[in-house]
């Protein structure tokens, strides 16, 4: 545990730590430093004049962005001269002109800088439908001490997850149902005592983690004529204990990504789950969606994770007895929390394993000459069991795409090095720029280990014709993924409308799955008028024994479309029939949510859709937890 | 079964070995050379649709393509891969399906046809095709055949090309589609291999068919002549006969997956490893058969008719000739209807209807000869003989040739002649009464013509509205009624079927006179045959040619035909 004494020194390795991992991650700078704390919840309940502070504050919209991705301070812009740049502190990025990106913005949607539009400078308040107030249960509430807020602000920012339709709404200053009421709980307690009210007036509550939801999890269902209640969890945010005998950590679920790796870290330790959203995403959320993170590889996904849970129902708070490694005791009671997405209950408190902080960690890429040859590297390294802690497999266009980030050189000794890579790869190997892919890896471990597990993999990937490309570019490969939301704000206000979405699916279809999928993009594109040729692209994200996670990308220029965001639904809702009929997943890890609800029943059958509905009956039968998602 | 997998390796790259084919280019100029000799001097010109063969080029560029031709003569698939060079499209891979053509006879009978023995290592050498025995039973050959244009249409090497009916056609009508090859070309899209297959119907029209008589004889029961020095000797002087012109007419590529939409879920094949091979399912084959009837069906409405079967129509409804006058009148007549239901027909431009008559007429002088200003059909010379068999058989044969030819328009009269030979009959014209006797004629000659099956109301109405627009009938609320000036139209297309439903009917006859037990298909067919010809003699004259397909046909024929006679026998409705 973290003493004192030593804790400059280990604030200095956490900060230290925190920019290899996620390569862009900085500290807040005037923060006041979130203490490891086990304090029994009793205790603060007592003293709420102290504000508690993770990153997250109850108003969110102080540091976060009301109508947008991420924090108020941070995103893209095109400066005077009509460079792009990325603005803030925050990120590696962060402050630097990105002189190639305009360029492939206007080629790739065609889209122009004359033509702008613009988001709403601010919220209307008289467009937001007035709050439904249960007034015994708000009289009840106050009763409690437990912190409430029925300000538009409040309510706005938890009426919507970061689906392209909720955020198109957003700018353009549409709002429907919103929560009628938010509140704060402080530690499992309020929790139950906000769940009791709850069904004593019969009113719908909605657990609210990071919001960073895609799959329409958070929006309120229109139909919903009880007050809807917004269930905070950013005010959980506490570790209440580490374990270093058994290597695990009871932590409360409104803790954010960032948070704990940070907290864990000044004590020498990691969870190494690490999903893109990690920023914003908290514990409860994960293990609502069934998450999964970049390493899985070394660490595993949620599921892998998660030794406890603690799970508040109307029913009253589910849990096991014990912390037994692996248990033969029926079904799994935990795989009906992991994937409820809000349905259920909230998840207060979790126990998840930790490791000790790696020695060592590299990035690394390889350039492959076409995404068949890529693919075939990655089949081979799932094969021999090696993946580094993260393997990543990008499209060509989305190999073009990370090179529209590189910052602007210092030097004409990069440049010229540059220069030179790039004639070796096209000219020299004869690699085809519009056919090459590039897979990014990171490894993590004891550094001999790590550099021993490195030739391995070269030595795999030059068996398919891959050729080391160095660790920049893998890591500017990683970095994508935390700037691609940002990104797409910039792009919202040109015009250009774009989402992903992920699949899983065996091995032997992942080629025709890609080039299937991304072909029925561009058709549909075509087919529903849009005027400029979309881009479509995936890459590989996970490997596992039997098959691959596929994320794709999918954007278009708008122009000359008179409701976008319809265009957009009917060709993404294209796009997942035909991964469907390739033998893919309806979700990896994004969940269900209300946006892909529609294929649950022909994904798990009728019996299986029939088993969590008795469940959902059982737990719920009011239903308390009315979000709508999954069922 | 229980050999090692070793043997079966062997014996599978044997077959692999004995399909593939090298392809050489010198070679193929060459060939391509000797085959425009060969067709110079044997057709007059072939037509192209040039727009069509700009959509074919569009479409390999995207997706794989199936190329399916209609199938009337062997030349169709030199044909094909002879146009595709010329244009500059890649050579098809084609797959000789189901049937009982042992190609290696193709190889043979163009060797002797053109004169020359090396013909046939050329063509394989072209690279344009590949072989295939006859594999009844064959499994092995079967899976790699199969696996063999499938991977064909995964890399998109080469469009593959095959013959939806399987076999010529000897009667010039189009056949039920096979769906063996069909079913393979599917498989990669609904496994996703492939985003798509693009399926070209191809029309190839032949004012005069090379085989005409070949066919007649064949229909007739006589063996096919011997490939080997007669025919080299018959090829020989075939290459001094005029045989007209060609029309090839590519059609719009239909897209395998819009045709699918909403019919098939292709999830279906997420649960079984795709390289096992699987029996279609229920839908699966319901829907490839559908398509195999629809691609059918677009074949034969880009089939061009030549004025020569105008007038072969008209003869066969006045045989065994007519009044040169009446002849021309009536073909002027016929070709305004023809056109009024949408035959696609190539009628010289300014030239007087008289004189397109005669040269048809000149063209086919071995059918039909102008004597003394009657157009009448010459009887085919077999001095040796005299007795009475043989003098039907002579006269059969020209008539199988005219009435081959009859065929070829028989598409475009088929539902309005079934709707008129149902408002003919049904006394009361009352729509229901009429549509319930469409569809039982409709049913009784599902084997004969092309009808999708399950689009009975469909193909009711589009013959009501051609009757309708004609001026032949006019429906007043639920009622038929027929016009004054519709009765010869009427009266014209009942006469049309009539062929057909007295071949059904003498079928019939023999099943219940004749036989008194179970027979094989060996027997049944000259059995019918000569019974047919006994009532001819006896007097009984009727159109009854037309049997000798319905008969001919089939190896199924006998089986629908036990069900039908069942059925004529429960419906007395032979006022015909």
């Amino acid at each position: 545990m973290a003493s004192s004494s030593n804790i400059s020194e280990l604030q200095q390795n956490a900060k230290e730590r925190l920019r290899i991992i996620s390569g862009h991650l900085q500290k807040p700078a005037n923060r006041e430093q979130l203490r490891v704390s086990a304090n029994e919840c009793k205790a603060e309940a007592a003293d709420r004049s102290l504000e508690k502070t993770g990153t997250i504050p109850k108003r969110r919209q102080d540091i976060l962005k009301w109508n947008g991705w991420g924090y108020n301070d941070s995103k893209f812009t095109f400066n005077k001269k009509g460079q792009a740049e990325f603005t803030g502190k925050r990120y590696r990025l962060s402050g630097m002109v990105l002189p190639a990106l305009r360029e492939w913005f206007e080629k790739t949607f065609g889209a122009s800088l004359e033509h702008k539009t613009p988001a709403r400078s601010a919220l209307d308040p008289s467009e937001v439908p007035p709050p439904i107030l249960n007034e015994g249960f708000v009289q009840d509430l106050k009763g409690t001490a437990i912190p409430f807020s029925c300000e538009i602000e409040d309510r706005i920012f938890r009426a919507h997850g970061h689906c392209l339709h909720e955020v198109f709404a957003l700018r353009e200053g549409k709002f429907e149902r919103v929560p009628d009421l938010v509140v704060w709980p402080n530690c499992h307690n309020d929790v139950q005592k906000i769940v009791e009210l709850a069904c004593k007036h019969n009113i719908c509550v909605m657990p609210f983690g990071g919001g960073t939801s895609v799959s329409n999890a958070v929006e309120c269902p229109s139909d919903e004529k009880r007050t809807i209640l917004s269930l905070d969890t950013s005010q959980m945010n506490r570790i209440l204990w580490i374990d270093e005998k058994n290597l695990t950590a009871h932590v409360e679920a409104g803790i954010v990504g960032q948070d704990l790796e940070r907290l864990l870290n000044e004590s020498g330790y990691c969870t190494g789950h690490e999903p893109d959203s990690m920023e914003f995403s908290t514990l409860g959320g994960w293990v609502a969606t069934r998450a999964s993170g970049m390493k899985k590889n070394i660490y595993g996904n949620i599921e892998d994770l998660v030794v406890h849970i603690r799970m508040v129902t109307p029913r009253g708070v589910i849990e096991k007895s014990c912390q037994g490694p692996r248990m033969s005791t029926g079904p799994d009671i935990y795989h009906f929390i992991m994937g409820s997405e809000g349905t259920l209950g909230v998840v207060t408190e979790v126990t998840i394993k930790i490791r000790p902080i790696p020695e060592y960690q590299k990035y690394g890429s390889v350039v492959f000459p076409n995404f068949d040859q890529g693919v075939a590297c990655l089949r081979e390294v799932a094969k021999q069991r090696c993946a580094p802690a993260s393997i990543r497999l990008m499209d060509n266009e989305q190999f073009q795409f990370g090179h529209a980030l590189k910052p602007q050189v210092s030097s004409i000794f990069t440049s010229f090095l540059d220069g030179l890579k790039k004639f070796y790869i096209t000219k020299f190997k004869g690699f085809d720029p519009n056919q090459l892919c590039v897979a990014t890896l990171l490894f993590e471990g004891d550094r001999e280990k790590v550099l021993q597990h490195e030739k391995q993999v070269y030595d795999i990937a030059a068996k398919f014709g891959g050729l080391a490309a160095g660790e920049d570019n893998g890591q500017r490969g990683y970095m994508l993924t935390f700037v691609i939301a940002y990104l797409r704000d910039l792009g919202m206000d040109y015009y250009v409308i774009g989402e992903s979405f992920e699949t899983s699916v065996p091995w032997d279809r992942v080629l025709d799955l890609c080039s299937n999928v991304k072909e029925r993009i561009i058709r549909e594109c075509k087919e529903k008028g849009v005027q400029f040729p979309p881009l479509s692209t995936c890459r590989v994200t996970q490997t596992y024994d039997a098959g691959a996670c596929v994320y794709f990308y999918f954007a278009f220029n708008y122009r000359g479309l008179s409701d976008p965001i319809h265009v957009y639904d009917q060709i993404e809702h294209a796009a997942r029939e035909e991964i469907l009929a390739n033998g893919g997943s309806l979700s990896h890890h994004h969940g269900v949510g209300k946006l892909r609800k529609h294929w649950l029943q022909e994904t798990i059958s009728d019996v299986g859709l029939g088993m969590l509905r008795s469940v959902k009956e059982y737990v719920d039968p009011n239903n308390i937890f009315g979000n709508g998602n999954l069922l | 079964m229980g050999e090692s997998p070793d043997i079966i390796k062997e014996e599978a790259a044997e077959i692999l070995e004995e399909m593939a084919q090298s392809l050489q280019l010198g070679i193929i100029r060459f060939f391509a050379f000797t085959l425009s000799k060969a067709f110079k001097k044997l057709f007059q010109r072939v037509k192209v649709n040039e727009e069509g063969i700009q959509r074919l080029q569009q479409a390999i560029q995207e997706h794989p393509v199936v190329l399916l031709p209609s199938h009337r003569s062997y030349i169709d698939f030199l044909m094909m891969s002879y146009i595709l060079y010329t244009y500059d499209l890649s050579l098809p891979v084609i797959a000789s399906g189901m049937g009982k053509i042992v190609p290696l006879n193709v190889i043979t009978y163009f060797a002797d046809f053109l004169g020359m023995k090396i013909v046939g290592e050329m063509l394989r050498m072209s690279g344009a095709f590949f072989m295939r025995r006859s594999f009844g039973g064959d499994k092995l050959y079967w899976a790699v055949f199969s696996e063999y244009v499938k991977t064909m249409l995964r890399i998109g090497y080469a469009p593959v090309e095959f013959f939806l009916e399987g076999t010529r056609s000897r009667t010039c009508k189009s056949l039920t589609p096979k769906l063996g090859l069909l079913n393979i070309v599917t498989e990669p899209f609904f496994k996703g291999e492939v985003f798509d297959v693009s399926l070209v119907p191809i029309s190839i029209s032949y004012e005069r068919v090379l085989e005409e008589s070949l066919y007649a004889h064949e229909l007739l029961g006589v063996p096919k002549p011997k490939e080997t020095t007669s025919g080299l000797l018959k090829a020989r002087k075939m290459l001094g006969d005029d045989f007209g012109s060609i029309h090839v007419y590519f059609g719009h590529p239909v897209s395998l997956r819009s045709l699918a939409q909403k019919k098939i879920n292709r999830s279906n094949f997420n649960l079984v490893p795709r390289h096992i091979p699987r029996k279609p399912t229920e839908d699966i084959q319901a829907f490839v058969n559908n398509t195999g009837y629809r691609m059918v069906r677009l074949q034969q409405e880009n089939m061009v008719v030549s004025p020569w079967v105008l007038i072969a129509t008209i003869l066969m409804q006045d045989l065994p000739g007519v009044d040169s006058e009446y002849l021309i009148e009536k073909t002027a007549w016929l070709r305004s209807l023809a056109l009024l239901f949408g035959a696609f027909l190539d009628w010289p431009d300014h030239v007087p209807t008289s004189k397109v008559v005669a040269s048809s007429v000149a063209l086919h002088h071995n059918i039909v000869r102008n004597v003394n200003g009657r157009v009448v059909l010459i009887d085919e010379e077999k001095p040796n003989d005299n007795s009475s068999d043989d003098l039907v058989f002579k006269k059969a044969v020209t008539v199988l040739m005219c009435a081959s030819y009859r065929n070829q328009i028989m598409h475009v009269f088929i539902r309005p002649a079934l709707v008129a030979a149902a408002i003919h009959t049904v006394c009361n014209a009352r729509k229901e009464e009429v549509f319930s006797y469409f569809n039982f004629l409709r049913e009784l000659f599902a084997n004969e013509f092309i009808f999708t099956p399950g689009n009975a109301v469909q193909d009711f109405e589009d013959g009501c509205y051609l009757l309708v627009k004609c001026d032949a009938v006019q429906i007043l609320k639920q009622d038929f009624v027929v016009t004054e000036t519709g009765q010869s139209t009427i009266s014209f297309l009942v006469a049309m079927l009539r062929p057909f439903l007295e071949g059904y009917q003498v079928v019939c006859k023999y099943l219940s006179e004749e036989v008194i037990e179970g027979f094989t298909e060996m027997q049944y067919v000259p059995a019918v045959r000569i019974f047919a010809v006994k009532m001819i003699i006896s007097g009984y004259w009727l159109f009854l040619f037309n049997i000798y397909p319905a008969v001919h046909r089939s190896t199924n024929m006998a089986m629908p035909l036990w069900g039908l006679f069942s059925k004529v026998a429960h419906n007395p409705t032979s006022k015909l």
